[in-house]
């Protein structure tokens, strides 16, 4: 870098670059399409809620600033998390240049009302996500008559996708109810975001253990469940389920970076994963949303490869493209 | 990013290519580089076991110290010792301290640090005012058969009050680690080496103080970005950053730095 030295000076507009404090990005109008992918499930009557999902969908800008595609609101069960109050999460992930983020609920992983818990983080999105929080509820497959609860996410709430997490929820990917989710999910043209876990397996509770999942079986159900679009958060090992990224056919498995580790890993892991498939997540705020950002200044990215985990992947995931996994990304 | 100093207390020849110490060093600090990060403590091999014997760690210490020697204005080496062989432990303390260029030590998982076997070494350590790095890890999942925690660093520091004593990893659920070494003041908390969890530096810096505080990455397992980020996202005041990323680290080791010659 032209002003780093010898002694490890950093290069301050390249970290910019990278971390890209947006300060003027809200003004920015949204690009065509980008909530195209939404037509078909934004058909239910909508409160205030529904009505905050869609003008964070059309608010948010893709052409400028980052789209984070992993934080939850409301709290994390075992401890107070210092943005764990949704407009003080909002300002933090704004002043890191986040112009988009898809939001989970903590409530997720150990509620069983799942219809009250998606209907706060819908109205909470409305209400304090300053049209960058889209929300992504919970479906649980192992309670009875789950299939309304993501007839809900599609319908009543006009979410663009749902958000899994088999590991506190007890079952694995080759349970039939799984498949039969996923199926679901494509036909409600919803994404699927599938949490692989939440946190180090060997810092959690010991009263609340909950198992990673083995990841095996996803690679035949995904070839089985043609239009999947399938993004899999909090992956500790991705080299293990890149080969996913890779399938070519009619649908797409994502992957991002908050649980990425070891140095250079974004470039050293676009070596394994189709740049098309790989995204920005924080994990915020369980992670220090610092940590992500980081990341993209550690690896030797090029613009195009800034571009495309930056925002320009999820962009395309979430107006409901299909690109095929060989095919060079829009750029932002 | 702040254009602060940043001292890498914990860092390995591990996760990069290379096939010598030097190459492997050469390709870590182009990555420190573009993080901003100055020096870094270096120890253990190019790969690691969990019990090493007299020959193992004299042919892993001779690996960083070949690190060293390629690059002394970046690296500092803590020598890796095994408390089971007291006698090559101390002669490798000797060699690679007293006699050569490193300035703390290392020890993993090959035994307890509560152990008696310890305490010539940190005793060792001290009169050489070497720093001593203990790995501590606190897994549900069940520890290693030699693997320490911070309870049983806090018995160690207890014994040893003039040494000081840095607990690797703050055990990694730092919640319980730094409870445990929150009473022992000559015990520094090695922030590296766990999840970049929101609240972690927060909380040890309103238990410890931010003086006791050290930064590190575990690079090359960890990544750079993901421990400083613990430090640089911290809701903490920057000049308690400046202390945790180089400030304490230069304090604790000026004393040795100064004995050999080296001004910082």
């Amino acid at each position: 870098m032209s002003d780093s030295t010898a002694t490890g000076g950093l290069d301050r507009r390249a970290f910019l670059k990278a971390t890209a404090v947006a300060a003027g990005a809200q003004a920015m109008a949204a690009p065509q399409g980008v909530t195209a992918g939404l037509s078909n499930s934004a058909e239910g009557t909508g409160g205030p809620a529904t009505r905050g999902t869609r003008s964070a969908l059309k608010s948010a800008t893709p052409s400028a600033g980052l789209i984070d595609v992993n934080v939850n609101l409301s709290r994390w069960p075992c401890r107070r998390l210092p943005l764990d109050e949704t407009p003080a999460l909002v300002a933090h992930l704004r002043k890191c240049g986040v112009v988009q983020a898809w939001a989970g609920s903590f409530d997720g992983l150990l509620h069983k009302n799942l219809r009250a818990a998606n209907a706060r983080l819908a109205d909470e999105c409305h209400r304090q996500g300053e049209a960058v929080l889209i929300p992504f509820g919970s479906v649980n497959p192992m309670l009875p008559d789950w299939e309304e609860d993501l007839r809900r996410c599609a319908h009543q709430h006009c979410m663009p996708g749902i958000r899994l997490h088999p590991g506190y929820h007890g079952y694995k990917f080759d349970d039939p109810a799984f498949a039969r989710l996923l199926r679901l999910a494509v036909q409600e043209r919803l994404i699927v975001q599938l949490a692989l876990c939440m946190e180090d397996e060997r810092m959690m509770s010991p009263l609340l253990r909950a198992p990673a999942v083995d990841p095996a079986p996803l690679a035949a159900l995904v070839k089985q469940t043609a239009g999947l679009r399938l993004v899999l958060l909090n992956t500790r090992s991705p080299l293990s389920v890149a080969p996913l990224t890779a399938l070519q056919g009619p649908s797409e498995v994502y992957l991002e970076i908050a649980m990425l580790e070891g140095v250079a890993a974004i470039e050293r892991l676009l070596a394994a994963v189709p740049l098309t498939r790989l995204c920005f997540g924080s994990h915020a705020p369980f992670y220090i949303i610092e940590s992500a950002l980081l990341k993209l200044h550690e690896s030797v990215l090029s613009d195009e490869q800034l571009r495309a985990v930056r925002r320009a992947n999820a962009a395309r995931l979430l107006a409901g493209k299909t690109n095929s996994a060989k095919q060079r990304p829009v750029a932002g | 990013m702040p254009p602060w100093e940043i001292w890498d207390n914990h860092s390995h020849l591990s996760g990069v290519s290379g096939r010598t110490p030097a190459e492997r060093m050469a390709a870590m600090l182009k990555i420190a580089d573009r993080m901003g990060i100055q020096r870094l403590c270096v120890f253990m091999g190019m790969d690691f076991v969990y019990d090493p014997s007299p020959e193992r760690l004299r042919r892993e210490n001779d690996q960083v110290l070949a690190a060293v020697r390629a690059w002394p204005e970046r690296i500092f080496g803590y020598v890796y010792l095994n408390p089971k062989h007291r006698a090559a432990s101390l002669q490798e303390l000797d060699r690679c301290v007293r006699d050569g260029p490193m300035v703390g030590v290392k020890l993993w998982v090959a035994e307890h640090c509560n152990s008696a076997d310890l305490d010539p070494i940190v005793e060792r350590a001290a009169e050489l005012k070497a720093p001593v790095l203990q790995h501590t890890y606190l897994k549900i999942t069940g520890n290693l058969p030699g693997e320490s925690t911070p309870m049983e660093m806090a018995e160690l520091a207890a014994r040893h009050p003039q040494a000081a004593l840095i607990c690797g990893h703050t055990g990694a659920d730092w919640e319980r680690g730094l409870r445990a070494i929150r009473p022992y003041p000559n015990v520094y908390a090695d922030l590296c080496g766990s999840d970049p969890t929101a609240g972690f530096v927060e909380m040890a810096v309103a238990e410890l103080g931010a003086e006791r505080l050290l930064y590190g990455s575990d690079a090359g397992g960890r990544s750079f970005a993901s421990q400083l980020a613990k430090v640089l996202g911290a809701n903490i005041p920057d000049a308690a950053k400046k202390l945790i990323l180089a400030g304490n680290l230069k304090r604790l080791l000026r004393p040795i730095l100064q004995q050999k010659g080296i001004s910082v």
